[in-house]
């Protein structure tokens, strides 16, 4: 781990000195940029050093504040920690979306040969090379956003915060070093991390999270994923398309909050391409055999019958749980969820003190992505310090799953679009459709599937649009742009489409599902 | 690949009858190529009695005045005419029956070119009129207060009959067409109205022919002609408009005949883009492509032994067959629809006639109230010794035997750097050999970016060089060429040897030996391209055209489905929404791929000047890119925005993977009035290459570094 060596050494000087030095050589930075911070140590501090706080930290500093990012990474049960960036690039969405992209090149080289590539068998994959890869790129990333705070002047420190009262907080290095920190706003961005069935015998033990799969050195065998989070069929996907043997087990309905007819499909692909699925069951102990296989026991929810299996590695993937409870809210006084624990915000972000601010993950009611985050930290920042009055808009944000067949989303599923607006109201359109790609590669498109779901009413405003297949998330992007500007069916129709692509299929959305005709597309 | 005898299905009758029933519900009116917004249709009959309703009338029927085809007029700009003030209210309903109204945009008939003079102004209105009586079973003109006009329309209405209806007191310029109609039938007063083209009079005389049954016969009278549409071209265009107009009901031929090119190459019924065009080219792009994913995969942790050849021989044949399938299910499409289709070369003979021969030389004539003219376009030649002979195109390249070996790629449009990123993506010797600019007509910084891509992934580019002569050296699969080339500037010449030789320097319409000159359809003389108006249709008002072959219009398959489908709309189901040629988006699928929607930075500072233009841009590294170590700071975004209208994005351009599905939503989103603003407040798709238009923070104005430090 290179990288923890040399965020060491980064770590030293900030360590060695006491805050009140710090404070002082901050003091002089700050006047000599014309922003004092008063009686407090900064104008701002942010409690989390991922990408909503991040994003806060740099924008404040950017108009001239004096800034400080307290970021400390509590070590996974397993014994995984990382550096600074949070979980989208630690153990999120960067090491995920490239391990995806590991999966779908194996997809590409299978599909070589159609393409004229005499690729000799056998194919094999080495997750070691993979992984040393994939970490050597998230430590460049940890690197850049030190560099980039440094470049700011955002005083970075690598301790683990707990609030002393509303405006001061106490930050424990590695060694037990204490430091305190004072500031007149302050920020929680300290996300959330995943969740164990600490009920479950072993699962603490022997279970790993996507906390510690994207650290692992050696590949994870034969794996046992449990949950039906987007995490959860995302490893699994991904650990499938690696060439391993792969089960997910899941309670109930897979990607819950999802549009659940695209949901299916999701599944179905991924059976398709040899992920097992256990459905309607729970997992009541795992237990260490003398080879270090792991045996796990499940109820059957179904027919109540107790099944057994052993694999090499287990994940869960059964939720996140925010990371509230070492921050000691209540001395500050701000207001948690009790069920959820997540911290209570208005619109402007703020918590229940009026200068605590609450972002990304933490936050109560906020959809867990590292762009909203993002976009919410920049927002607060340039209101608390640049004038702005703009509040983040937490509608139509769209949204990529990326399984082995990707799923991009923006607005409302066909369930929601129904509660909400009557289903005599809603007309939706859709259609199967094939990826010029997969014709001559022999791939099945049997999922491949497009579903816009508008209000009946014309012009038949778009409320929501859902597209499963190749390069989802691409496809998404712009037309989530269309719907922000109030795109109607008419609108979209009316696009021409880029010739040949998966998205311009959406161009050319004609059956409904009220008219029961077949949706598959023919043709050209 | 396609043998099927023409002959086999000709003088099927109209298979169409039992499809009158699906005109749609909704339907307006037939209009026949007309602006108005106005014609009322009175609701379809019920019952399913009214087969195909034969609008099309004879020729020979005694009209007031017969609608010949006017003479070819020395008209210099087919565009929309303004006639007299724009007619552009809609219409509410026919005795209280609801008519949908049109989805079409608001009518507006404002041409770019206006300062035409009134006498034309008044022939483009005769013209249009003329389209209206000919195209409709039954034509009224009427005005909604009128009593006379109810009772004609109850008349109809009892008889179950479908009737077209103008309300000359809800269009903005009844009072033109009302003194254009007592030109044409020496009638000033309302109803007038026609039946199978026959002016019948007034109110009186309409229920005189009535009593005397005149009226009946005139209805019954079916269509002289053999067809109500024939389509010349089977390609997207003519395909999409015949299925659609048989979808309304019509009776419909498609003519299609490839003429082989110089190397013998053939192919089946779908058109350039199936055969040897979008669909090919994008599978061997995704070969090339794959070829570099072979490369990515060991970085990613892949394993396999090291030597990866390309064998051309199983891609081509992979390709082919699925190629085959698509012509297959053309055929299929057409049969469903009940489209007759004919695989012979057609050309006019006289007017409304048509004459098609087949492959073997047998001829064969047919009639059809309208054709509509989607021949598309072919490959050009540049004229020089040995070029036809040894030469390929694009036509041959996508089915050709052998491996091409190195290439020499003559031209610089988009078919040229595509076809050689491909094969330099397969692993061939590539040179592209270009007179003047990259990618003419797109924007010109994307252009040299794409090229510079090109040219450091192997591509080598002989700049500002012609060939004035091609030699074979040695005849095989592939032989040798050589090449003598001469510079553009100077009298310097350089001499290549290359196995294959591929041509795409432009290409021309197949408009020229198909007798146009017969009817009178006006081409370009120096393009060969046909100028058409708004609605798609020539100077001769049965004659329309789509696709390739319009003057100033795109030469892309999905616009050419589209005008087809809208122009069938317009002219069988009463649909008003003409085809929008604006902000259409497309990608170049270069090896790295360029996707653009809207302006160019060159055209939107010609038009909107460069002082009110802001230009946001930046490089982006695809996360897929950066473990597989490719170029950082080559992936390149930018949006052209007017300052003085809020900011609106006037241009998008995207160069990067998978630029295609990036730029289609955005096209989308600037149908709808998309600003700088709302791409700042959307939220980003993390991570993809889409999200770097929601954080675009640089102007080209400011001159900022735009590369990208790390992440």
């Amino acid at each position: 781990m290179a990288v923890m060596a040399m965020a060491a050494a980064l770590r030293g000087p900030g360590g060695r000195f006491r805050w009140r030095t710090q404070a002082t050589a901050g003091g002089v930075r700050g006047s000599a940029r014309g922003a004092a911070a008063g009686r407090q140590d900064y104008n701002l501090l942010v409690i989390g050093g991922g990408s909503g706080g991040l994003a806060c930290a740099k924008e404040a500093a950017q108009l001239g504040m004096k800034v400080a990012v307290v970021d400390y990474v509590e070590p996974s049960p397993r014994g995984t920690r990382w550096g600074l960036g949070g979980t989208c690039v630690n153990v999120g969405c960067i090491p995920k979306k490239l391990i995806h992209q590991a999966a779908l090149l194996g997809g590409m080289i299978r599909d070589a040969p159609h393409y004229g590539w005499d690729v000799a068998q056998p194919v094999l994959h080495d997750w070691r090379k993979m992984a040393e890869a994939v970490q050597n790129y998230v430590k460049s990333l940890n690197w850049g956003h030190r560099v980039q705070l440094q470049d700011r002047k955002v005083k970075y420190f690598n301790i683990k915060a707990s609030f002393v009262n509303e405006h001061t907080i106490c930050g424990v290095t590695k060694g037990g070093k204490e430091t305190l920190l004072s500031a007149e706003h302050i920020v929680i961005a300290t996300g959330g991390r995943p969740r164990y069935p600490t009920h479950i015998e072993g699962a603490l033990e022997y279970g790993i999270t996507s906390d510690d799969i994207f650290w692992l050195k050696e590949s994870p065998g034969k794996t046992l994923v449990v949950g039906a989070s987007y995490v959860a069929l995302e490893c699994a996907g991904f650990l499938t398309g690696l060439g391993l043997d792969t089960t997910v087990m899941m309670r109930s309905i897979p990607l819950r909050g999802f549009d659940q007819q695209m949901s299916s499909l999701v599944t179905a692909y991924m059976a398709s391409q040899g992920t097992r699925f256990l459905k309607h069951c729970t997992p009541s102990r795992v237990q260490k055999l003398p080879d270090g296989q792991l045996q796990v026991t499940w109820e059957d929810l179904t027919s109540g019958k107790e099944n057994m299996g052993t694999f090499s590695t287990v994940l869960w993937a059964i939720g996140r749980i925010p990371e509230t409870r070492s921050l000691n809210l209540e001395n500050a006084g701000i207001n948690t969820n009790p069920n959820s624990q997540k911290i209570l915000v208005d619109a402007q972000e703020a918590t229940s003190v009026p200068h605590i601010y609450a972002i990304g993950d933490v936050a109560e009611g906020r959809p867990e992505l590292t762009p909203t985050a993002i976009m919410a930290g920049k927002l607060l920042a340039r209101r608390l310090y640049g004038q702005s009055l703009d509040v983040m808009d937490y509608s139509n944000v769209p949204t990529t799953v990326f399984t082995p067949l990707e799923y991009g989303c923006v607005g409302l599923s066909e369930e929601e679009a129904m509660a909400r607006h009557g289903e005599e109201h809603v007309e939706v359109y859709h259609a199967y459709y094939k990826p010029l790609e997969f014709t001559v590669a022999e791939r099945d498109a049997s999922q491949c599937y497009i579903k816009m779901v508008c209000l009946r009413k014309p012009p038949q405003l778009v409320l929501g649009l859902h597209f499963l297949g190749p390069n989802a998330g691409e496809v998404t992007q712009g037309f989530a742009l269309g719907i922000k500007c109030g795109a109607s069916y008419e609108q979209v129709m009316r696009t021409v489409g880029i010739h040949p692509t998966c998205a311009e299929e959406v161009a050319k959305l004609r059956i409904s599902k009220r008219s029961g005709l077949d949706p598959t597309v023919t043709g050209c | 690949m396609d043998n099927e005898d023409g002959r086999r299905r000709r003088g099927r009758g109209g298979a169409s009858g039992g499809q009158a029933n699906l005109w749609p519900v909704r339907s307006v009116g037939g209009v026949h190529g007309s602006p108005f917004p106005g014609p009322v249709l009175a609701p379809p009959p019920a019952s399913r009695s009214l087969s195909r309703s034969g609008q099309a009338g004879s020729d020979t029927e005694a009209l007031a005045q017969p609608p010949p085809p006017p003479p070819p007029r020395a008209q210099t700009s087919p565009g929309p005419v303004k006639v007299g003030t724009a007619p552009n209210r809609r219409l509410g309903s026919v005795r209280g029956v609801l008519v949908s109204s049109p989805p079409g945009r608001r009518a507006r008939l404002s041409s770019p070119g206006t300062g035409r003079s009134s006498s034309e102004a008044r022939e483009e209105l005769r013209r249009r009129l003329l389209g209206l009586i000919e195209g409709n079973r039954v034509m009224i003109f009427s005005k909604s207060y009128c009593p006379h006009c109810t009772r004609v329309k109850e008349l109809f209405s009892s008889l179950g009959v479908q009737c077209n209806i103008l309300e000359l007191d809800q269009v903005d310029d009844g009072a033109n067409v009302q003194e254009m109609l007592s030109e044409i039938t020496n009638q000033r007063t309302v109803p007038n109205i026609f039946v199978n083209k026959v002016h019948m009079g007034g109110c009186d005389r309409t229920f005189q022919a009535h009593q005397s049954g005149l009226l009946q016969k005139l209805l019954q009278e079916d269509s002289t002609y053999d067809y109500d549409l024939i389509v010349i071209g089977g390609g997207s265009g003519g395909l999409a408009c015949a299925q659609e107009a048989a979808i309304l009901g019509k009776k419909v031929m498609v003519l299609d005949f490839v003429v082989p090119s110089p190397q013998g190459t053939s192919w089946g019924l779908g058109g350039t883009c199936v055969n040897v065009g979008c669909v090919p080219k994008k599978l061997m792009h995704q070969a090339a492509l794959l070829g570099q994913a072979l490369n990515d995969s060991r970085k990613f942790g892949w394993e396999y032994g090291q030597q990866v050849k390309h064998n051309w021989e199983t891609m081509t044949e992979a390709i082919q067959n699925h190629i085959s399938s698509l012509n297959w299910g053309h055929r299929l499409s057409l049969r469903e629809k009940s489209v007759d289709y004919v695989n012979s070369y057609g050309e006019f003979v006289e007017h409304h006639r048509i004459k098609a021969t087949n492959r073997k030389g047998q001829e064969t004539s047919y009639t059809a109230a309208k054709f509509v003219i989607a021949t598309g376009e072919r490959p050009r030649y540049l004229g020089i010794q040995g070029d036809k002979e040894y030469c390929i195109t694009s036509d041959d390249l996508f089915s050709l035997p052998y491996c091409p070996g190195k290439t020499l790629v003559v031209g610089a449009s988009y078919v040229a750097l595509e076809c050689a990123g491909v094969l330099t993506g397969l692993g061939l010797d590539v040179t592209v050999m270009v007179r003047s600019v990259l990618l003419r007509g797109f924007d010109q910084e994307m252009a040299e970016r794409v090229g510079s891509y090109m040219e450091q992934h192997g591509v080598k580019f002989l700049r500002k060089f012609i060939p004035v002569m091609v030699q074979q050296l040695e005849k095989g699969s592939p032989g040798k060429l050589k090449v003598v080339a001469k510079s553009t500037e100077g009298p310097e010449t350089i001499e290549g040897v290359y196995n294959t030789v591929l041509l795409a320097i432009g290409r021309d319409s197949c408009t020229r030996k198909m007798g146009l000159d017969k009817i009178g359809v006006k081409i370009n003389k120096k393009t060969g391209k046909i100028p058409v108006n708004d609605v798609e249709q020539t100077n001769v008002p049965y004659v329309y055209a789509v696709g390739d072959i319009l003057e100033g219009k795109l030469e892309l398959t999905p616009v050419a489905i589209q005008a087809g489908k809208l122009l069938a709309r317009r002219l069988f189901g009463g649909c008003l929404e003409k085809c929008d040629y604006i902000n259409v988006p497309t990608t170049v699928f270069t090896p790295l791929e360029y996707g653009c929607c809207g302006l160019s930075e060159e055209k939107a500072i010609e038009v909107y000047k460069k002082e009110n233009l802001e230009v946001y841009h930046t490089f982006f590294w695809p996360l897929e890119w950066t473990v597989a170590g490719r170029d950082n700071n080559t992936c390149y975004a930018k949006i052209i925005c007017n300052k003085f209208d809020n900011y609106r994005v006037i241009g998008f351009h995207v160069l990067g993977p998978n630029a295609g599905e990036v730029t289609q939503g955005f096209a989308a989103a600037m149908k709808c009035g998309l600003t700088k603003q709302l791409l700042d407040d959307t939220i980003g798709i993390h991570p993809t290459c889409g999200e770097v238009f929601t954080t675009l923070e640089i102007t080209k104005s400011s001159g900022l570094d735009i590369t990208q430090k790390g992440c």
